[in-house]
Formats: structure tokens, C-alpha cells, sequence
């Protein structure tokens, strides 16, 4: 394992990574964010999810440099006596948990389905993907539109919504790889020493397209970010009382042109650095490992 | 059935040709067409020919890495084109091949000790890792590796190396046929005499059986007992090696041989040069595949498909000239 850690850190990855002042702003602001989701909400002024917590005397405090503003409230409040701050550490919480399961979900049913199509071919992979063909044809926020508009809001009907908009990504790209490496010769290999077709594809396969997995995957998590805030901003992601970046946008939106405009502005600002992070992160990574790039 | 250990009857391997945006079949590549041989055991068979004539698609196809269009493979008297799922992944352990290419049939992402275990975790041969392990190191040694490179990637080999990593990978289950699929030809050529060495070692020593696929003559011709020529999908002279290159008589193997180097300073011989190029397997000429560049060629050779005959001890010959 140290072995392992110490390769890394003397590999060309590594090297290129420092040499690349965006992908380390990338890597720090996603550090930056997932710290503060993982222990922010120890150090919030306020629990924004304990409605008893809150005193509507102190709705529309600006933020504390302005006049009117507490120290109490850094970041000012919502027209519910928010603490701005402390709802938009544990809105990001949110906004990045859905970001990260949905990535996980729709990659591991996409690559799977990805794999079996690609390897075994013939009508499961015809059907499989004349489905995703389909699923294509439609923009994805209009069928996660629909899903959530038939279901109503909640998280996990957010997190099955998103996960069917983005499986066929995974599989279309997971296959296409398949294809290619399925033809060279150490899979012919392992089946001539009898391994059956399952061992072949998650041995050899799998472990031998992970390379381009990583890079979507990676930028994934920002787009599935955003496209959880805008339906969150349309009234139809997560539930009023727990809300995400995006819903706080939304909320503050209401309120915008009173003079109120903190309560929008924080959170938005919130959502563009943090896909702004990962897409530099990203970004890095596809360049990476796409040597037509280099 | 029959005594031998390997029988192959009238195989045929064709891929479809696709076109248009409904990928009809437009045409097909006969890639193998109507091939027989049989093979006993602790025999070698050497295939030869050139580049796309199918030698090494007969190969994988009678290994069934391939789909057979028809035909029949007869392993020890079983067919093995009836095999299928769990009958062939067991049957698998006694046919093996050790590819061309030591590069591209190794997974990058495997450690010897993986590689080289790996079919006998297939075929629960090997319990615990460390039962594996020294299954491994033991076949690595026969094989002229040093077991302490049980742990690295196959990547930090050379050609000579990986190669040798690839035939304990086949021999590691004990099989009794050995495919090699061209197994030098990607090898340097100060490599290549030691990898052929050690194939005719382990001949000796387990009692195995080849089907040598190869283009170099001299390579053929040093390992193994009977030679088969192929042309455009068909064998078209197999023999005893000596009696196959003493006295061709397919005129395409006797330009195959005349083309070889002749390694005796001032010896000049004769070189017999073919025109034109191999026909494709898209559309084979009629009659005798081989008769628009037959140097012999005579009148019937482009109406009538010549089939493979006996003309002598062993010596079988698909050619009009000796009918």
C-alpha cells in the first residue's frame, strides 16, 4: 500500500498535476467543499433545518458588513430568519450527496449494462441500446422534469430520476470502449483458459476501460450538481424544508428585486465554484488520458 | 471414431460482409475453406503460408475462439464444435495456445503470479494463493523464468520474456495440444532460437502436440514432423517436413520454398517469382485458387477445384498436374 501511494506521487499523473495550476484550484476548491460539508456542520452559527431554532424577528438581516447586519448571521438571513450561511453549508451537503450517489448509481447500472451489451452483442445489445438511442432524443432535464412532476418532490425520487436521465451516458460510452477491447488479444486469451464470460468481462474488461469511467464520472458530478439546482429551482427537486443550493437560489430569487439580493447571489455563487472545481478537475483528467489530447 | 488426437474435417470459417445501412450480407471472406488435417499425439504440424491465406484462423477456430461456419473438430474422438458453455470451458484445460503477439496478450494489469494462475483458478486447480503460487513458480522455472518474478506486472518483461510468461500460462494446466499462433514472429531474431528451443523441450519432456503456425520456413521446418501448406483458405500440400521441402510438388509451395534464404554463401538457386498478388478471399478465382498465378497453370486448372490427393507416403497434394 505505501508502495502503492509512493508510485503515485512519482507518476507522471502526478507531475502533470502540478504543473497544472487549474486542476490543483480544481482539486482544492473540491477539498474546500467536501471538508465543508463533512465537518461544517459542526461549526454552523445555526441548524437550518430546526424550524424551533429559528426567530422570524431576525428574517431579511443583510449580511454583516452592511449596515443592519449581525455577526451572528455572516452571510444575513432568509425571509424565515435563516442563517444564510449555515443553510447554504448544509445545502451544499445535499447538492453534493445527490451529485455523488446519483454518479455512482448511474455508473455502476450504466456500466454494467454498457458491459454486457458491448460484450455479448447480438439482440440484448441492440435492444439495450436502440433504448438509450431513445433516451437520447429527449433532453435530459425534460425527462427529469417529468419523472419528478409524476412522482413529486423528495430526495430519493430526485436520486432515481437523475439516475435514469444519466445511466445511458455510462453505457453508451462503457460500450463503445468494450468493443475495442474486446477484440484484442489477451480477452481471447482469457476465454481460451476457460474462464466463463462473467469472470472475462469483470477481470479483464472492466478493469481495462476504468480509465475513460473516471473522467465522466468526474465531470458527471458537476453537471448532475446543476441539474439538480435547476429542478430544485423549478419547484420540483428537493422538499421546501431541506433545501439544496439550488432551492436556496430559488428562494432568495423570490425576493431579489426587494433589495434582498444576498439571499440569491451566496448560494449562487456557491453552485458556480463548486461545478467550476470539478469541471477543472475534470477537465484534467479527460486530457489525461486521451493522449490525442496531450 | 478415430485414433488420432486431433481431426479436423472440412472446416470452414466465413465472415459476412457487410454494407448499407441495414448491413445485409453482401458477400463473405472465405477466410478457411474446407480445410482437413489431423494431428497424433507428441506430433508437431507446422501451417505455413502467407499473410491472410487463414492459417491463423484455422487456429482459433479449432480452438473455438471463432465461430465455425461447418465443419468438424474431433479432440481425442469427442466433437468439440458440440460442445458448448460449461462442457467447453472444462474441455478448455487439454487445448492451449500460446499467441503471437507477448504484448497485446497479456493483460497490461496483471502480475505473473495472476497471469499464470489464472487458469488454474478457472478450473479449481489451485485452493489457496499460496497453492498457486508455487504451482506458478514451479511452471516458471520450466519455462526459464526465475520465481521471484512471481510478483511483477507484465509490462517490466521483455519480448523473449513475455513470451515465456505466455507458454507457462499454456502449460501451466497440462494440456495435450498446443496451439502456437506465429509465436516468434514478434520476437528478435536472437530471441526467436531460444523461445523455438525451449518449445521443442517441452515437447520432449510432456509429451505435447503442436499445431505451429508460422511464415518462416526455417522455423517450420526445425520444429516440426509433417508440414501444411495453405493457400487462400485451403491446404493445398501437406507432407512429411524433409519429403515437403526435398521435393515440392504444389508449384506454389515449390515458389514458397524457393523463396526462402538459402544460408550457404555461393549456393545459387532457382527463385520461382509468383505475378500478381494473393486473390481476395471476397471472390476466389475459380477452378484452383492458385491458377491465375500458377506457373504451370493449364487449362482446366480455371473450371475444376483440384482436392487434396495421395501422391506418396504420407505426401498429400491438391494440384492437376499429378492427376
Amino acid at each position: 500500500m505505501k508502495n502503492r501511494l509512493g508510485n503515485f506521487f512519482r507518476s507522471e499523473l502526478f507531475h502533470n498535476f502540478l504543473r497544472n495550476p487549474g486542476a490543483v484550484i480544481g482539486l482544492v476548491i473540491v477539498i474546500f467543499f467536501l471538508v465543508m460539508v463533512l465537518i461544517g456542520p459542526f461549526f454552523t452559527p445555526q441548524n437550518p433545518y430546526d424550524i424551533g431554532g429559528l426567530d422570524l424577528m431576525d428574517a431579511y438581516k443583510p449580511p454583516m458588513w452592511m449596515d443592519g447586519g449581525e455577526r451572528a448571521f455572516p452571510l444575513g438571513t432568509d425571509e424565515q430568519g435563516r442563517d444564510l450561511l449555515s443553510a447554504m453549508v448544509y445545502g451544499s451537503r445535499i447538492s453534493m450527496g445527490i451529485g455523488l450517489i446519483v454518479v455512482l448509481l448511474s455508473c455502476v447500472i450504466g456500466t454494467f449494462l454498457g458491459l454486457v451489451a458491448g460484450y455479448f452483442g447480438g439482440r440484448l445489445d441492440s435492444l439495450l441500446m436502440r433504448l438509450v438511442d431513445v433516451q437520447l432524443s429527449f433532453p435530459a432535464m425534460l425527462v427529469a422534469l417529468f419523472i419528478m412532476a409524476a412522482f413529486g418532490r423528495g430526495f430519493g425520487k430526485l436520486v432515481f430520476a437523475l439516475t435514469i436521465v444519466g445511466w445511458v451516458l455510462y453505457a453508451r460510452t462503457v460500450r463503445s470502449s468494450v468493443l475495442v477491447e474486446k477484440k484484442k488479444e489477451y480477452i481471447d486469451a482469457a476465454k481460451l483458459i476457460g474462464l466463463s464470460p462473467f469472470p472475462v468481462i469483470f477481470r479483464h474488461v472492466l478493469p481495462n476501460i476504468l480509465t475513460p469511467l473516471i473522467v465522466i464520472a468526474t465531470i458527471q458530478v458537476g453537471t448532475v450538481i446543476l441539474t439538480e439546482a435547476t429542478l430544485s429551482y423549478l419547484g420540483v427537486g428537493v422538499p421546501v424544508t431541506k433545501p439544496s443550493l439550488g432551492l436556496l437560489v430559488k428562494n432568495g430569487y423570490d425576493v431579489l428585486f426587494s433589495g434582498l439580493w444576498w439571499s440569491s447571489v451566496f448560494p449562487g455563487m456557491f453552485i458556480m465554484l463548486l461545478v467550476f472545481g470539478i469541471n477543472l478537475l475534470g477537465d484534467f483528467l479527460r486530457d489525461e488520458f486521451n493522449p490525442r489530447l496531450k | 471414431m478415430t485414433g488420432h488426437l486431433l481431426d479436423v474435417r472440412n472446416l470452414k470459417k466465413y465472415f459476412p460482409v457487410r454494407s448499407g445501412i441495414l448491413q445485409k450480407i453482401t458477400g463473405q471472406v472465405k477466410a478457411v475453406d474446407g480445410v482437413t488435417f489431423f494431428l497424433d499425439k507428441g506430433e508437431t504440424l507446422g501451417l505455413v503460408g502467407e499473410s491472410g491465406c487463414g492459417k491463423s484462423t484455422t487456429g482459433r477456430a479449432v480452438l473455438r475462439l471463432l465461430p465455425v461456419t461447418e465443419g468438424d473438430v474431433f479432440f481425442r474422438g469427442r466433437n468439440l464444435l458440440a460442445l458448448s458453455g460449461e462442457n467447453l470451458r472444462r474441455a478448455r484445460r487439454e487445448f492451449q495456445m500460446v499467441f503471437q503477439d507477448p504484448f497485446a496478450s497479456l493483460d497490461p494489469r496483471m502480475t505473473v503470479a495472476q497471469l499464470v494462475g489464472e487458469p488454474l483458478e478457472a478450473h479449481g486447480l489451485a485452493a489457496t494463493v499460496g497453492e498457486r503460487n508455487d504451482k506458478v513458480a514451479a511452471i516458471l522455472e520450466e519455462v526459464g523464468l526465475d520465481a521471484s518474478y512471481l510478483h511483477r506486472y507484465a509490462f517490466e518483461f521483455s519480448g523473449g520474456q513475455r513470451q515465456r510468461i505466455g507458454i507457462a500460462r499454456a502449460l501451466v494446466l497440462n494440456p495435450s495440444l498446443v496451439v502456437a499462433d506465429e509465436p516468434v514472429s514478434a520476437l528478435d531474431v536472437s530471441i526467436q532460437a531460444q523461445v523455438i528451443n525451449l518449445l521443442v523441450e517441452l515437447r520432449e519432456k510432456y509429451g505435447l502436440t503442436y499445431l505451429f503456425i508460422a511464415h518462416d520456413l526455417s522455423v517450420v521446418r526445425h520444429i516440426s514432423d509433417r508440414v501444411a501448406v495453405m493457400y487462400l483458405g485451403r491446404i493445398v500440400e501437406m507432407a512429411k517436413t524433409e519429403a515437403l521441402f526435398l521435393n515440392p510438388l504444389h508449384p506454389y509451395t515449390q515458389a514458397l520454398l524457393s523463396a526462402a534464404p538459402v544460408p550457404e554463401p555461393g549456393k545459387k538457386e532457382q527463385r520461382i517469382v509468383l505475378g500478381g498478388d494473393v486473390p481476395s478471399p471476397l471472390n476466389p478465382p475459380s477452378g484452383c485458387p492458385f491458377h491465375p498465378r500458377c506457373f504451370r497453370v493449364m487449362d482446366r486448372c480455371s473450371r475444376d477445384v483440384p482436392h487434396l490427393q495421395k501422391r506418396g507416403e504420407g505426401h498429400f497434394v491438391s494440384c492437376h498436374l499429378y492427376d
